[in-house]
């Protein structure tokens, strides 16, 4: 570790009485780690409030093969993301979402592997891991842009939806999602595609924007300078939160 | 030609086990998320698969959180101070999660 702390403390006086480091960690590690559990509140609420808008909706009840997109009840998560890039109307639920977990899992292992170059002051291995965790952050981004472009749009068949418009109700077509209107299923469920998968995006996002401070910053030789890589660990931890809340993610919206 | 004013770096050679460790928790992640998908496509929909998933991905969550951000290696007053204060949350999973079950009985 970079810093080493002063254990000693004085007779009399207790490790929270200033000095020492009662936590074995420095200041701003301390506080990204609190940032990150404040920030866990924040998409536990978002996935909880799913969990309860979910459950307040009908289930579809009938087998997986019958299933069609209906207003009535929530939909199965494997019938409204079952298509893959360059593979138009072929049917492969969850692939997707598949290669974009293991894209952010694999970014989360060249992260740590850089904090790892750190440790040992190897600037070369630093600069190498992030910009393999800068391409896993971009290509995860690229992704997401994709799918959410589908999800917008919507298949070739479309369905029948109730609307209230100019004060009536009317059945019309729907293909695609807006915030108001979807073919999938309840209005609520593509609010909540967009609402999770979208902050959870720009945490990727802004992700990316920090590796790529640290990358620069390394590049430069700051932390060289420095004499330690402490800032490499610091937006690592937020990058590996970014990977863990993206695990319940795919868990609750997707598999579920 | 030489820079005076460049600190001297010493660079230590890579640490192959905890290498070799990291990328076992890798494969660990990867293999369970395999896992998922297997699940995913040849269990019925029920209580007993979600389950089966919730457990999984606090398996992954533990891993992630005490390997990759290295909290199993924090000073114990830290990783409490993390730990703790998720009963909030699992208090809200199951007060929300209730009510919403409830809500479909009300007549507004």
């Amino acid at each position: 570790m970079a810093h080493t702390s002063a254990t000693t403390v004085s007779p009399g006086r207790s490790v929270w009485d200033g000095g020492v480091s009662p936590m074995g960690a420095s200041y701003g590690k301390l506080m990204m780690w609190f940032f990150l559990l404040s920030d866990a509140f924040t998409f536990s609420a978002l996935l909880i409030t799913y969990g309860l808008v979910r459950s307040a909706h009908d289930a579809y009840t009938g087998t997986v093969e019958a299933f069609t997109f209906s207003p009535e009840y929530w939909p199965i998560p494997e019938k409204v993301f079952e298509a893959v890039p360059f593979l138009h109307g072929i049917e492969l639920p969850l692939v997707f979402v598949g290669i974009m977990t293991f894209i952010l899992i694999m970014s989360s292992v060249t992260m740590v592997l850089a904090v790892e170059a750190g440790h040992r002051m190897d600037k070369k291995a630093v600069e190498k891991w992030m910009l393999w965790t800068l391409l896993g952050g971009i290509t995860f981004l690229a992704c997401q842009a994709w799918e959410w472009t589908h999800f917008i749009v919507g298949t070739d068949t479309p369905t029948l939806v109730k609307d209230f418009v100019n004060g009536a109700w009317v059945t019309k077509e729907v293909t695609g999602a807006t915030l108001s209107i979807n073919q999938y299923g309840p209005s609520d469920f593509a609010g909540f595609f967009f609402f999770i998968t979208g902050f959870h995006g720009f945490h990727v996002f802004s992700g990316v924007m920090f590796n790529f401070l640290i990358y620069y910053n390394t590049f430069t030789g700051v932390y060289e300078r420095r004499g330690h890589y402490e800032m490499v660990e610091k937006v690592g931890l937020y990058w590996h939160f970014v990977d863990l809340v993206w695990v319940f993610v795919f868990t609750f919206f997707y598999l579920v | 030609m030489s820079h005076s004013q460049e600190p001297q770096v010493t660079v230590l050679p890579p640490d192959k086990e905890k290498i070799k460790k990291l990328w076992t928790v890798a494969g660990i992640l990867g293999v369970l998320t395999a896992l998922e998908f297997l699940i995913a496509f040849t269990m019925p929909h029920g209580s007993l698969k979600t389950a089966i998933f919730v457990g999984m991905t606090i398996v992954k969550a533990a891993y992630i959180v005490g390997e990759f951000m290295h909290l199993r290696y924090e000073a114990k007053v830290l990783l409490w101070s993390i730990l703790i204060p998720m009963v909030f949350i699992v208090w809200m999973l199951v007060a929300f999660v209730y009510e919403g079950m409830k809500f479909s009985e009300i007549n507004f």
